[in-house]
Formats: C-alpha cells, structure tokens, sequence
C-alpha cells in the first residue's frame, strides 16, 4: 500500500499534503494492518477447525470459542477501535478571521469565492488556491443538484447539496499541484467534474489574491477575440474582469489563461482545445450546460481561444 | 388410523395415488403456467432470478471493459450510466432479494415437513408479478431508455425532468411494483414458518435456515416499506410537481436519502443473512454433528437484523449531518460485526468439533467465508468515519460491497445450488466441474476487486465512465478487469454444469446423509411434498429419530392421505406447533397470473404517463382480487373437521388470530403502517428542518375542525366494525350487518372530510413542502379508507351469499385487523395535520 503511493501523487489519500489527510492516512495505514492481522486469525482458526481430526472439541470447548473469539474478542477489539477514532472526527479548529473560500458545484463545474472579509468576493471557476499553514475554511454548496467536493491530498470528501451549506476546515502542510474531483454522481459528465488545487506559501498566496483581483492587462484589449466573444454572446454567461462582461451562470473566465485544464479538469487548455470546445462543448464533455456553435468558423473560435489565452 | 392400518400396502398405494391426483400438476403448452405448487412457482422464480443475474453480470463486463484503460470510449457516457445504474439494480432487486424468497419457496415447505406453503396462489402472484416488473426494468437498456441516476436514486438530479428522462419512472414504478411482490412472498414466508411447522417443531427445533427465513422476511417486512414511501414521494414529485425533494419550495433532497438507506442498509443483510443460513443448513451436514451454538446463531442473527435498522446514516456520513449522530451511526456499524463474528465462529467451532467431509459445497462455503471476512473487515473500516470520509463513494467502496456481496450472497448460492440441486432434480452436479468453475470464480474475485481497494485510496471516485491517464490507475483497473472476466468465466463454467445435469444418472435419495427434513424429497418427483407429516422431536430428525423416513414414507405419521381429493396441509400454533386445524390450500389457477399483469398494467400505464389506461388496469386489478378472494379463500367445509390420523381430529375451518389468513393479514398491515411511518417521518423531518414549517401563510391550514371531523368519524367507523363482529360472533347477524354498513358509510365519510381540510384551506401541493405532505398524508388515509368501504362491501356480500356466518367468521375477522390499522393510521393522520400546525 505505502509503495504504491509513489504512483499518482496529486489525487491520492495515500500521498496526502493536508493536516486531515494526513491524520487520515494513518488511520488507513492502522485499520489496514489490524485487517489483516484479523484475517490471518480467522483464516487460522478456520484452517485448524477443518483440518482437526473428528470430535477435536467438546461441546463445553466449542461454546467457550464462541464466547470468546466470536463475541468478547471483536466486542474488545471494536470498542477499542471506536475510542481510537472518534477523536479524528473533530473538525480542526477555524477562527472567524480565517480565510473563508465558497465553493458551488453546478453541472459540471466549481464556482469558486474567496471571501477575505473586505470588498467584493473573489469569483474564479474550477481551481482552488490555498495557502499552507493557514486553516482555510471551505462553504460548500450545489445549485443544481447533489455533488461532493473532493481533494484527496488534502482531507476526506464533503457533499454539497442544494439547499445546504456544509462547511469543511482543511490545513495545507505542502505546496503544490493537486486535483480535486467530484465524488457523487451528479450526472452525465461527473467523470469529467475535477478541479486544480494549488498550495501556495502564504506570502505567494496573499500576493496571488491581490494581484488576482486586478483585471488581466489584455482584458480591455480591441482584438478581434475580444470582440466576437462579445458577438456570440458568450457574454451573456461568462464574466471577464476589466470589461463590461459581468454574467455569472457559466464559469468566470478573467484569468482563463492562468489555468491548467479546460473544462473542469477534462483536457489541457491549449489554444486548439479551447477552440474544440468553444464549438462543441457537448462533444467533449457530454451534457454540459454549454450551447454548441456549430456554424462558427474555426479560425473564429480560435480567436476567441487566443485572447482568452492571453487573460493572464 | 392406526399404525397397523398403514401396515397394508394396498392401502398405502391407495393413498398415493389419491394424494398424486390432489397434487398433480396441470399440464399442456398453456395450462402448465397455471401451476402454484411451491416447486413449480419456485423453481421458474430460482430461475429467473438466476437469469437477470448472468444479464446483470454481462452489463458489469461491458463496463469493465470501458475501465480495463483510460480515456477509454467504448461506451458513452449514456451507456455507462445505464449500466452501473442497472447493474446495480438489478443485482439487488431482481436477483438477490427475489433469488432468496425463490429459494425459500422451493425448500421452506420441504424443510417444515408441509406439503405446501399457506398461500400457493399468493406465490404464483408473487412470480408473475417479479417477471413482468423485471422484464419491464431491465428491457429498458435495450431501448436506450435504462434509469441512469444510480441504483440510490438520488434527487434532485432524478427528480428533475429536465435531468432525468423516462429511465427514473421506469426505476421507480418498475422497482416499487417488484417490491409489491417481494412483501408478498415476505407474508408467505413469515406465516408459512409461524403456522405451517409440523407437530412437535417448537421454535427451538425449527432448522435454522427457517429461522433465517423468519428473520429476513421480516426485514423485508420493515425495510421495503420505507422505500415504497419514498417511491410514492418521488414519484409525486415527477408526476405532479409536488416539492418533496426540491430544496427551492420547502423540500430537502436529504429526505429521500433517509428513506432510501432506511431501506438500503437492511437490504444488505436482507441478502447475506439468507447465505449464513444455507451455511447453517450444509455445514453441519459435512461436520457430521448438530450445530454447535444454536441459541448463539439464532440471536445473533436476530441481532443482526436488529442492529441493521440502525445504521443506515453510515452512508451519509459525508452529507455534513451533526458529529455526534455520526458518532452515534459509527458505534452502531462497527456493534454489527459482533453477530456477524458470532455467526462465523459457530460454524468454526462446529467444523473444528465434527470430522468434516470435503466436498465441493463446502469448498464454496469456505472460499465465500474466506471472502465474505475481507469485506467485512473493510466494512469495520468504512464504519470509522474519518476513514469513510476519504474511501465513500470510491474504489474502495467498490471492493468492499463486491466482497461483502460476492463472498456473503453469489458463492454462498452456488455452495447452495451444489448442495440442494440433488433435492430439487434427483442429480447431483459434477464435481469436477464445480471444483473448476470455483478456483475461476475465487481467483476472478480477488483479482478483480482487491486492486479496486488501492484505486480508491488513489482517488478514483465511484461511477466513472472514463478517468484520466495521468492519475496513473490503469494498470490497478485493467487488474480488475482481468479478474472480472475470469469471474465470468467461472459462472459460465457452472452454467455449463446446470446444462449438462438433465443427462446425468439419478443420485441417491438423500445423497449427503443430511440429518434435516427437507432430505425426505425423492429423487424423482412427487408433488406432495411429503407423503406424511411428520412428528418432530429433534433438529436433526432423520439422524435422531429411528426409522424417520420409512415411517413418513409409510404414512405412518400425519394426513397420510387425500381422502376428499383436496389439497391439504396442517396448521399449527406459533410457539410450541401443537395442530390445531387442517387448512385446504389454493389449486392451479390463472388467477393469480392475471391479477399480476392486471397490476402491472397500473404501474407501467403510469410510467408512460397513460393515466386512462392505468386506472382501467386499476379497476381491473381490483375486480380480479375479489373473484380470486371470493372464489379461494374461506371457503366453508363440507364438515366441520376431519381426522388425521393417531386419533387426532383437526377442525377445517378457522378464523380470528390462530389462522394463517388473519396472521397473513396482520403481517401485510405492518409492512403498510412502516409505510405510512416513512410519510409520517418526512413530515416531521421537514419540520426539524425549517424554521417556518408550516411556512407562514399557510400557518393555519387545513385547520383544526375538518380533521377533527375526519378522526371522529373514521373512529365511529372502526368502533362500528369491532362492534359488528361482537354482535355476529353472538348470532346478531341483521343487527351486524347494519353495523358493518354504518361503519362503510363512516369510513366514506371520513375519506371526505380529511380531504375537505386541505382543499377548503386552498392548500396547492405544487407550492411548497408543506401543503405536499398534508395532501399525502390525508391522501394515503383517504385511499385507506376507501379500502376499508371495499372490504366492509365485501363482508356484507359474503354475509348475504351465505359465505361469512357467525360460525364461519373469517372474512370479518381479517377486515376487523384492517380496521385496527386503519384507525391508527386516521388518529396518527389528523392529529398531526390538525393540531401539529396550532401547537408549532
């Protein structure tokens, strides 16, 4: 189990870079190896049992290894179990002045809010930057239907569910990439709901989020990009921070350019995928909110894709 | 009769012969299916059951092999969705539940020494309604039209129609039609073991797979009526847009999770706990000794069905509920273990005290136990919260409900079918073959599920239809499958074997010296079940008791005969089986068949939204049962009892709580009250969770004086009919017979003042939450109500056709257990809509 965490370090429990994940992770490492201790128990017994030779046991003996072994033994053994974890169950200890992030799911993406206490929130879609060493308090809710938000480097799974606000309180103890997914089934595309997460040194981090709320310098730009998006109306779902583009029912793109994947962790945000999925996002990720542009021009799309490349 | 009467064997043969006619089974290309003897009805519901599960298995390949590599597209998204969800559906509605009570039929009578079960046609009803709700549900993959939410069903994405097409009213009223029949083969069950014991089997001597039986059917009893309310609620939100699970108008998609795992948790003991018996039944037959730990076994499987209705929020532990309740449900699912750990080490301790014979059914019990202890050691696992918090709705889950399932329900079967396939066709199965198929199956398993526990831990969540290269999980699921199709190939293996069994030699009557009842079965078939009934004084009567099967096969014991041409078994009491009457048993019927499909109709008319046509269905079903009810049951003897041989004579005919129609009845409104508990739950549930519940404008709706009213009136109507039947038991007949008439006239009048509350205060279910479950809960008293004027219009035909007299009570005694419960449901009904509301 140990060895093989080495092969996939950046959506494991078993490579954890968070304080729950972390605790979490020798709990595993103690529940497996008692597992296998009990098992090794009972396959022995079981073997003794079939291989004695007949009336191996008395009656009087026979009810003394159920007594034991069937009902004192696990009784003990579970009890033991129970005091051990229930402490793990507690929440980590947040103050009200803690960095509060917001996060919807919606099929089949994250909206994201940084609530810093001053001024509007922050709004970004499907990447998640946290610092380290700070307590970072996460609201997790839906707007549409059941999701459940999921950074296994980082602690245990939270739903999110419409009509609920549950909140989750996780400590990052590494930097990093890492990915975040979607645990419940949410619909057509929930294998394709996942989200980068990046741990970053809180001086990085508190730098990050001023400079963030900044529009991107390219933002006001005349291109030709700038201006058929506006011409399709894409502005009429997505926000760009520094324009007059200010809808919020589809992911927020102002620093579109700054991200590591396309379309919730589904492809990587090269020009040319953006362009695919500009035209076609259904294709790519089936049910998908997005409307098709099948009529618009390759080299239109690809426009688009550019300039949104370039919000950085 | 005495003994030296059957000492004559023309006699005897006499009586065979009248017994054969009584219980010869209808034959032709059409009238065969009008069969309802156990070992027909049962052997077509093993089978069908048996063939939705190699169908379910097949939909599990296909998704293995969209997994087998990355960014696969074999299927599409669509397609995967379909198949998880029914593949999972499947497995548990229409193979594992059903494939217990089909087994159940076939051995329970065998296994009680009784020729049949109390209510054959009920079985057949049972069968006919399974095929066709299964045929329904699962065809639907092959239209592309399969439910795709997952075998849970979760709102709001199901509950949308803009989300969730056709496939989530086929899962609903499909499923709920299946679950219909699974509580009528659950009452069949309960009573057959309560009332058809033979004399002398006091519980403490029944076989422990009719303990099992007892214990599951009532689970089925309790668990499955909470999802038939969530079923009603779903399905009222689908239909008629009232907000149940829409967190905008009131509602909380939380409830459905509630009911559903209310359900969903005991069904996993629904399904294993039936394994442990065929354990409890073949292990000591191989150990060559009684079981040793009886009383251990039977409360600790008691104790398991206990403890099972407690845990269900286990799988809720991530919906951010309160810690302490998840400190609570985590106590309770680690506590289960210890029965379970009881159990197994029963069966260690009477292996390791007998001298244990090898064979191949005990090479899959050992190899299923072996696989069942790792998932229920994973199980302990994911009942400590903070672990489950990383491993729900992963891999890891994956693996631990697959070994759970595998080693806990498919082996266990196999272990059984290699057991028990010598009592139900006279052959036994190849050895060879099945110590074959087993080695395929046990490695298939392993390979295919352990990896599954690692590709978990490394974060691959549940109901993926494709995962990303990078995460580096290929090689763990190509692993899986590997081992899946290796798995496949072991059940074809054994499907090979079954094949091949019609050209194998007859074995020997009681092939594996088995010590209990259900071993008197010849080889070749005789469809009396047993030629006599027996008296028990031992579990193991035919190791303890001298010359056992000569004497039951010499009618030396009970009924050894069929003198009226009837088909016939005995009744006796609940606690220590002392005979108490002789009750005369349904024939071959097409009842039963087109009851079914007339019900069927009303379920699959909805679906597509064909209300006319439902209701015509409806009616249709409802004219059906009273013939059946009319011409079947409490049918008035030709004399008053009869002999049955040492000196005992039985009466023909009883009613009120020592007959199995009164018990059957009893049992049904049980599982109908946890039913109305489920919408009693969601309304309370609904105001635990909201401040303005009931919200502000409808703060004094439906008001106090017309439920009021309603309870009044419904409680004048159940005083009515208990009067009724004091009056009819003395002889008052003319005097009942307008008591019974005023109380249908009271219960009418109920149903419509309980409606009257609600739609006078302009209460609009559609709105919100709250005017949705007042309207349910008024509506399901409404409907029981009307039964209620159904049945008491009933009663007083019966009592003018000369069919129900103060002698000849049965018909009212079973509608007075109908009352009872239906004042109850009245007085819990407006209590809670009438005064809940002004005391908040």
């Amino acid at each position: 189990m140990i060895l093989l965490a080495g092969c996939n370090a950046h959506q494991s429990t078993l490579a954890p870079f968070g304080e729950e994940a972390r605790s979490t992770y020798w709990l595993t490492v103690t529940l497996g190896i008692g597992a296998l201790l009990i098992a090794v128990l009972v396959g022995t017994l079981a073997w003794r049992a079939a291989h004695s030779p007949g009336n191996a046991l008395d009656h009087r003996q026979g009810m003394r290894l159920i007594l034991w072994l069937g009902a004192v033994f696990p009784t003990v053994v579970l009890t033991a179990l129970l005091l051990f974890a229930l402490p793990e169950m507690r929440p980590l200890p947040s103050q009200p002045g803690d960095l509060t992030i917001r996060v919807d799911g919606e099929q089949f993406w994250w909206r994201v809010q940084y609530e810093s206490g001053r001024g509007e929130p922050l709004i970004g879609a499907n990447e998640v930057r946290i610092p380290v060493g700070r307590p970072v308090v996460f609201q997790l809710a839906a707007k549409d239907v059941i999701h459940s938000f999921w950074i296994p480097g980082l602690a245990g799974k939270m739903d999110m569910i419409p009509g609920r606000t549950n909140r989750l309180i996780v400590k990052a103890e590494k930097t990093g990439r890492f990915r975040g997914v979607c645990a419940e089934f949410c619909g057509l595309s929930h294998a394709l709901m996942a989200f980068d997460v990046v741990a970053m040194e809180p001086s990085a981090f508190d730098a990050w989020l001023v400079a963030a709320r900044t529009p991107a310098a390219v933002a006001r730009g005349r291109t030709r990009g700038a201006a058929l998006f506006a011409d399709y109306g894409c502005n009429a779902c997505h926000a760009v921070r520094g324009t007059e583009h200010d809808a919020r029912i589809g992911p927020d793109l102002s620093r579109y350019g700054a991200r590591t994947s396309l379309g919730a962790g589904t492809l990587p945000p090269t020009t040319g995928n953006t362009a695919t999925f500009i035209r076609d996002a259904d294709a790519v990720k089936p049910g998908a909110r997005m409307p098709s542009y099948p009529m618009m021009p390759e080299d239109e799309a690809h426009a688009i894709a550019a300039w949104l490349k370039e919000l950085k | 009769m005495s003994f030296h009467e059957q000492d004559d064997p023309q006699l005897r043969a006499a009586q065979d012969e009248r017994l054969r006619a009584a219980w010869a089974a209808p034959k032709g290309f059409f009238l065969r299916w009008t069969d309802t003897n156990n070992d027909a009805v049962g052997a077509w519901y093993t089978l069908t059951a048996f063939g939705f599960m190699l169908l379910a298995g097949v939909l599990a390949l296909i998704m293995r092999a969209q997994l087998a590599v990355p960014e696969n597209d074999l299927v599409d998204a669509s397609t995967f969705n379909q198949l998880f969800t029914l593949h999972g559906s499947m497995m548990m509605f229409l193979f594992a539940v059903p494939m217990f009570e089909a087994v159940s039929i076939i051995l329970l009578p065998q296994l009680l020494g009784a020729r049949d079960l109390p209510f054959p046609r009920l079985s057949a009803f049972g069968y006919w309604s399974f095929l066709l709700g299964g045929i329904f549900v699962a065809g639907s993959i092959f239209f592309d039209a399969a439910p795709d939410g997952g075998w849970f069903m979760y709102p709001p994405l199901t509950t949308r129609t803009d989300l969730s097409g056709l496939g989530a009213d086929i899962w609903m009223l499909g499923l709920s039609f299946i679950e219909v029949s699974s509580i009528a083969a659950a009452v069949e069950l309960i009573v057959g073991v309560l009332k058809c014991r033979p004399p002398g089997m006091r519980l403490n001597l029944m076989p422990l797979y009719a303990w099992y039986i007892l214990v599951v059917a009532v689970m089925i009893l309790f668990a499955f009526p909470p999802l038939i309310a969530g079923d009603l609620l779903f399905e009222m939100e689908r239909l008629l847009d009232w907000p149940f699970f829409d967190a905008t108008r009131g509602g909380d998609p939380l409830l459905w999770q509630h009911l559903f795992w209310i359900f969903g948790h005991p069904e996993v003991y629904i399904v294993f706990l039936p394994s442990i018996a065929l354990f409890a039944m073949l292990v000591p037959t191989f150990a060559r000794r009684h079981v040793l730990g009886y009383p251990w076994i039977v409360l600790a499987a008691v104790g398991t069905a206990f403890l099972s209705f407690g845990l269900w929020v286990h799988h809720m532990f991530a919906t951010g509920l309160p810690k302490i309740s998840l400190a609570f449900f985590s106590a309770a699912s680690e506590a289960v273990a210890i029965p379970t750990a009881v159990q197994i080490f029963v069966f260690i301790a009477t292996i390791w005290a007998g001298r244990v014979t090898w064979s191949t059914p005990m090479l899959y019990a050992s190899g299923s136990l072996a696989v069942f202890v790792i998932g229920g050691l994973t199980g302990v696992m994911v009942a400590v919260a903070p672990f489950d918090w990383q491993a729900h709705d992963t891999y890891f889950v994956v693996a631990h409900l697959h070994y759970v399932l595998i080693g806990g329900t498919l082996l266990p079967l196999f272990a059984g079918l290699y057991y028990y396939w010598p009592l139900i066709t006279g052959k036994k199965l190849s050895d060879r073959l099945g110590r074959i198929a087993f080695w395929f199956l046990f490695v298939g398993v392993n390979l295919c599920f352990f990896p599954m526990h690692l590709s978990g831990l490394e974060g691959m969540p549940r109901r993926v239809f494709t995962y990303p290269a990078e995460l580096g999980l290929g090689s763990l699921n190509l692993a899986s499958t590997i081992g899946a199709f290796i798995f496949a190939s072991g059940v074809a293996i054994i499907c090979v074997d079954l094949a091949r069994s019609p050209w194998r030699p007859f074995a020997e009557r009681n092939p594996w010296h088995a010590g209990t009842l259900e071993w008197l079965a010849y080889p070749h078939d005789e469809h009396w079940g047993i030629r006599s009934i027996p008296l028990i004084e031992s579990r193991y009567p035919i190791w303890d008791q001298p010359d056992f099967m000569r004497k039951v096969d010499e009618g030396r014991y009970f009924l050894p005969d069929a003198e009226e041409g009837r088909r016939e078994t005995i009744i006796t009491t609940v606690l220590d089986a002392r005979p108490i009457s002789v009750v005369r048993l349904g024939t071959p019927s097409w009842k039963p068949m087109l009851t079914a499909f007339a019900l069927g109709g009303v379920f699959i008319f909805t679906t597509y939204h064909l209300y006319w046509p439902a209701l015509v269905s409806g009616l249709l079903t409802l004219a059906m049962v009273m013939w059946w009810v009319w011409t079947g049951t409490a049918e008035i003897p030709e004399r008053p009892s009869k002999p049955i041989g040492h000196g005992l004579e039985l009466p023909l005919y009883i009613s009120g709580s020592s007959s199995p129609g009164w018990w059957a009845m009893f049992i049904t409104m049980m599982a109908d009250a946890t039913a109305f508990s489920g919408l009693v739950f969601g309304y309370y549930f609904f105001w635990t969770r909201h401040a303005d519940f009931p919200p502000d404008e409808l703060a004094h709706a439906p008001g106090v004086f017309w439920p009021m009213l309603a309870l009044v009136v419904g409680l004048v109507g159940w005083v009515f009919t208990v009067g009724g039947r004091e009056v009819h038991a003395r002889g008052g007949v003319a005097l009942a017979r307008a008591m019974l008439a005023a109380s249908l006239v009271a219960s009418l009048a109920s149903a419509a003042a309980g409606l009257a509350g609600p739609w006078l205060s302009g209460m609009n279910p559609s709105l919100h939450s709250y005017p949705a479950i007042v309207w349910t809960l008024a509506g399901w008293t409404a409907a029981h109500a009307a039964v209620a004027a159904i049945m008491l219009a009933y009663v007083l035909a019966r009592s003018f056709a000369g069919r129900c007299t103060p002698a000849y009570d049965a018909d009212l005694r079973n509608v007075t257990v109908f009352m009872h419960f239906f004042a109850l449901t009245t007085l819990v009904t407006y209590l809670t809509i009438g005064l809940f509301p002004e005391a908040t």
